[in-house]
């Protein structure tokens, strides 16, 4: 046990150099980068992909994947925009429990579907990204929810502040990510996630109700997705059935991956999960600053994971190693 | 039982386009993709325009704006027998052989708010909201006045090979090249957000970060102004740099209102469906001809002219939206 | 229970009546769905029901239709590939931007196989030889070609040239060139797969990969195989849709990894491998074009294909897994 926390430790620990190194070497080139503005404009790029991350990470942990979320998280906005819309003297906190009440309704499906049929969460969630996108385009008659709708306190929670001059919807994510850190570690919940994907064959002999968990993963992973919804809203100010939350997905599976939570089960770290969102937060902001054009974006994540996948792998294979010398 | 009502429902639809069919036309409007705000107002005009002359209209896009994705949605207008073809493209060749096919068919095609450039012989017309030569200089202007045509400049637009806004930056660049009046402007730098509230965010992040005496950024783009606009909002800088550009005055109201944004300008997206659907019913009625230099009248809109190359615009110069004149518009 | 203990139980058990045995097939319930679509669509729209329509139509997917031929058999063997169609659009742009360079035609086209080939190497190398799972590898190299294709490409489309152009437009006896290649892919792979060594053993390694090893089956190299197979067609799908359009740009096909694997999954190609056939892939190719033409023709709203596309999967894959379960009993 000393010995895996050791590695996630080390993990954790490479993401941090990684972070640090890249920071330097950006700063040494251009030194705006490393200035409080820099860390304002990557803690604001980073918080829904963060609450999108801490769900993906407790469904990688318990085995699983799920490519809805972003679809999710563009029906749930939408939900809530339709809702300020058509209710416009509605209270606006309203918005919140209805977003994630949409999204756990949406994962609790993905959740049925796995349990009930059997079937791998991989291409149930492919089905379902497709399916939750059209009915989000059916719900929104193919419209978008203009910036007008959106309720002003709303959208000022991307910028005001209740403390340290932190904004609302950045603290939001780092409380999330407290949150999923406490499941995970000091509730049997958690314990449960990790047995589970760490041997699901051994987990009901162990007591563990797998069909109990694996739909309660799937369902916070949809009220997850369905909070990053309407701070979606928040943010952008809009909400767009074809763009909102569209290849959200790749983005969390890349930070989540780079974080070093194993796409076998068993294996993840929130901690490791923040650092990862952070690095690839840094790496965002960084392209512009250095001229390199957006267009580029979509090869480095897609090398970061490959390369992250070959990293998870010969780390596994160490570990199992020794593990095996330890056996003899 | 069923297959006997079957051949009834199909006969009666048969029998309802065939009626039709004789006495209006039947247009179709194939958009750059569903959910774009921008649409909606221009297929209004096309709505609003079929109430009161003869033309039956429908609205069909794909769900995203790839290059090929309009490809079925023309295939299946070809095979229903419109008359007419009215369409955004999302892709400036890639569309050829489709275009080809349906004028064998003798469709009229036209495009609309945005051409096929370089490959103008795959269509019968083209419809533009302005006259395009003169929205870089517009843009020039609008900017200079509102920074005492003094300081640093940036263009933030949509992607590198977006052929209209190409031109309007071209434009941009040899008003400030050429014209006395802005020599003490310097565009100093010019990138590119993908139409993407994200990246446009990032790219003028790093616009401010790279340039601290920027004193003007222009977003000729509906996504960018906006993205642009709510970082100078949020870090409460309206004062020190002055974004404007092309958007929508439904998205940019709040920022209007606000402060942030003192003007910004584009054309009427309504007018280009309500000409377009004026123009195409008169060229297949025969009251109108597409011959360069031709002229027609459209209620509302006066007498317009088909210049070079089958081009025709509806209005001659951008509208500036400012905080006077905000409200009255509501597209 | 083991598979090899399953299926020597499926031998000692009495013969199913020879009508049971082909109607409870997942390839039965393709073509069902096949007829009721026909049905459907042209009771939707009088428009639907004309053959060089339906022809014309499905020249738009028969890049994509070809590529899921190959797809089905490296998901019989128990892996599978979400990158083909970021790997026909980046293979497509290599290809249009080294004739754009200079290159002279036949070459570009080399390239862009080469460049195919190459993908399906690095699949294969993270997959077989690192033993990752593919669905996640897949996942990686679909967003890593994509993106390079945008490097390359950026966001300008590149003309071919005008020799290139217009495959859909050669007919033979009367239909697009395309589909001819299609049904050819479709009989050929047909045939390896039903009645060679090689077919076998694909099927037997998906069953059972400890089992085929045993039996001496060399079930990596099989797996490279096919992995290659899939990139060099990807790649020339990918050339045959720029030849289709004129132009290539990055997003060619963008999203079409979901109507591959729709495809494979609608045929009855069983998800955890060791089952499914071409002819099942062949059958729902032909579906899927006649569940879009249909809806597109009608003018109904693109999101209710989208959202027809997600149910019709998820259907697929509880009827096939509800069939299997049933036939192994």
């Amino acid at each position: 046990m000393t010995f895996l926390r050791s590695i996630l430790l080390r993990r954790e620990a490479g993401i941090l150099i990684m972070i640090v190194i890249f920071c330097a070497a950006v700063g040494l080139y251009k030194p705006q980068f490393l200035t409080g503005q820099s860390l304002r404009i990557v803690l604001l790029l980073t918080p829904l992909i963060m609450i999108g991350a801490m769900a993906q990470m407790l469904v990688l942990v318990a085995r699983h994947v799920d490519l809805s979320i972003g679809s999710m998280l563009g029906f749930s906005a939408m939900v809530v925009g339709l809702m300020y819309r058509e209710i416009p003297d509605i209270y606006w906190l309203v918005g919140f429990p209805v977003a994630i009440l949409t999204g756990a309704i949406l994962g609790l499906g993905n959740g049925l579907l796995v349990t009930i049929f059997k079937l791998p969460s991989i291409i149930v969630t492919l089905g379902t990204l497709s399916l939750y996108r059209g009915l989000t385009f059916i719900i929104s008659d193919a419209r978008q929810i203009n910036r007008s709708v959106i309720p002003t306190e709303l959208k000022a929670m991307s910028r005001t502040s209740p403390i340290f001059d932190i904004p609302w919807i950045i603290l939001i994510a780092f409380g999330i990510a407290g949150i999923t850190y406490v499941i995970a570690r000091h509730t049997q919940l958690g314990r449960q996630i990790y047995a589970l994907g760490s041997n699901p064959e051994a987990a009901p002999l162990r007591g563990i109700d797998v069909t109990k968990v694996t739909l309660i993963v799937f369902t916070l992973a949809g009220a997850l997705s369905g909070l990053a919804g309407i701070l979606y809203a928040s943010r952008w100010g809009f909400v767009n059935p074809s763009n909102t939350g569209a290849g959200f997905e790749f983005q969390v599976i890349a930070a989540v991956v780079i974080g070093g939570v194993s796409i076998n089960g068993g294996v993840g770290t929130v901690m490791g999960t923040v650092l990862g969102v952070l690095l690839l937060g840094c790496v965002a902001a960084a392209l512009p600053l250095l001229g390199i054009p957006g267009s580029t974006q979509n090869a480095i994540y897609g090398a970061v994971i490959l390369i992250a996948l070959l990293i998870d792998r010969s780390v596994r294979q160490r570990g199992m190693i020794s593990v095996a010398g330890a056996a003899k | 039982m069923l297959k006997k009502s079957m051949i009834a429902a199909t006969a009666a639809l048969a029998l309802s386009a065939g009626m039709s069919a004789a006495e209006d036309i039947d247009i179709v409007f194939v958009g750059k993709n569903t959910g774009n705000p921008y649409f909606d107002s221009l297929t209004q005009g096309f709505v609003d325009a079929c109430e009161v002359i003869a033309c039956n209209f429908e609205f069909v896009a794909p769900a995203t704006a790839e290059a090929t994705s309009q490809i079925p949605f023309l295939e299946a207008q070809i095979q229903r027998g419109v008359d007419v073809i009215a369409i955004s493209p999302n892709s400036p060749d890639a569309l050829n052989q489709v275009f080809q096919s349906a004028r064998d068919q003798g469709i009229l095609v036209l495009t609309v708010n945005g051409d096929i450039t370089g490959n103008e012989q795959f269509r019968d017309a083209t419809i533009l909201p302005t006259d395009f030569t003169k929205v870089g200089a517009d843009q020039i202007e609008m900017v200079g006045s509102l920074i005492g045509y003094e300081g640093e400049i940036a263009i933030l637009s949509a992607t590198t090979e977006a052929p209209d806004q190409n031109f309007w930056i071209e434009g941009m660049n040899e008003t400030i090249a050429n014209d006395p009046k802005y020599a003490n402007m310097t565009l100093v730098a010019t990138v590119y957000g993908d139409d993407q509230p994200e990246k446009s965010t990032t790219e003028m992040e790093a616009l401010l970060a790279n340039y601290p005496d920027l004193k003007g950024v222009i977003a000729p783009t509906t996504v960018g102004i906006a993205a642009a606009a709510q970082v100078v909002q949020s870090r409460g800088i309206a004062d020190q740099v002055k974004v404007t550009g092309l958007g929508l005055p439904s998205e940019m109201r709040e920022f209007i209102k606000d402060g942030t944004v003192e003007g910004f300008q584009l054309w009427s997206p309504y007018n280009e469906g309500w000409l377009a659907s004026h123009f195409a019913v008169g060229l297949k009625n025969g009251t109108m001809t597409n011959e360069v230099g031709a002229t027609f009248e459209v209620p509302n809109l006066g007498t317009i002219t088909i210049n070079d190359g089958n081009s025709i615009n509806t209005q001659s110069a951008l509208t500036t939206f400012n905080a006077e004149n905000i409200d009255d518009f509501d597209f | 229970m083991t598979d090899s203990a399953q299926s020597a139980i499926r031998e000692l058990a009495p013969a199913r009546p020879t009508w049971h045995v082909v109607l409870v097939r997942p390839e039965t319930m393709t073509f069902l769905l096949l007829i009721f679509g026909l049905v459907g669509a042209s009771f939707l729209s009088p428009f639907f029901l004309d053959a060089s329509y339906i022809l014309r139509s499905f020249t738009l997917t028969a890049e994509m239709s070809i590529v899921a031929l190959v797809l089905t058999m490296v998901v019989i063997s128990g892996e599978i590939d979400l990158s083909p169609a970021a790997n026909m659009a980046l293979s497509a742009c290599i290809f249009a931007w080294a004739q754009e360079a200079g290159t002279p035609l036949p070459l570009a086209v080399i390239v862009g196989l080469l460049a195919g080939l190459a993908m399906g190497a690095l699949n294969a190398f993270m997959s077989i030889r690192m033993q990752l799972p593919s669905i996640i590898v897949t996942i990686g190299t679909l967003i890593f070609y994509r993106g390079l294709a945008q490097v390359i490409a950026g966001d300008r489309s590149i003309r071919v040239p005008d020799s290139f152009i217009g495959i859909n437009t050669i007919m033979i006896a009367g239909i697009p060139l395309p589909v001819v290649i299609f049904v050819g892919v479709a009989v050929l792979l047909g045939l390896v797969l039903g009645t060679t060594v090689v077919g076998r053993q694909i099927y037997q390694i998906g069953t059972n990969q400890a089992a085929a090893l045993h039996a001496g089956i060399n079930a990596k190299r099989i797996k490279v195989g096919l992995f290659l197979v899939l990139g060099v067609v990807s790649a020339a799908a990918g050339m045959m849709a720029a030849s289709r359009l004129g132009s290539v740009r990055y997003d060619l096909v963008l999203g079409g990894e979901l109507q591959m694997v729709l495809m494979a999954m609608l045929g009855g190609t069983y998800i955890f491998g060791g089952r499914g056939t071409i002819l099942g892939t062949f059958l729902a190719a032909w579906l899927l074009v006649i569940v879009s033409t249909g809806m597109t023709v009608a003018n109904l709203l693109p999101a209710i294909q989208l959202t027809v596309l997600g149910i019709l999967l998820i259907v697929a894959i509880i009827a096939t897994n509800f069939i299997y379960a049933r036939t192994q009993r």
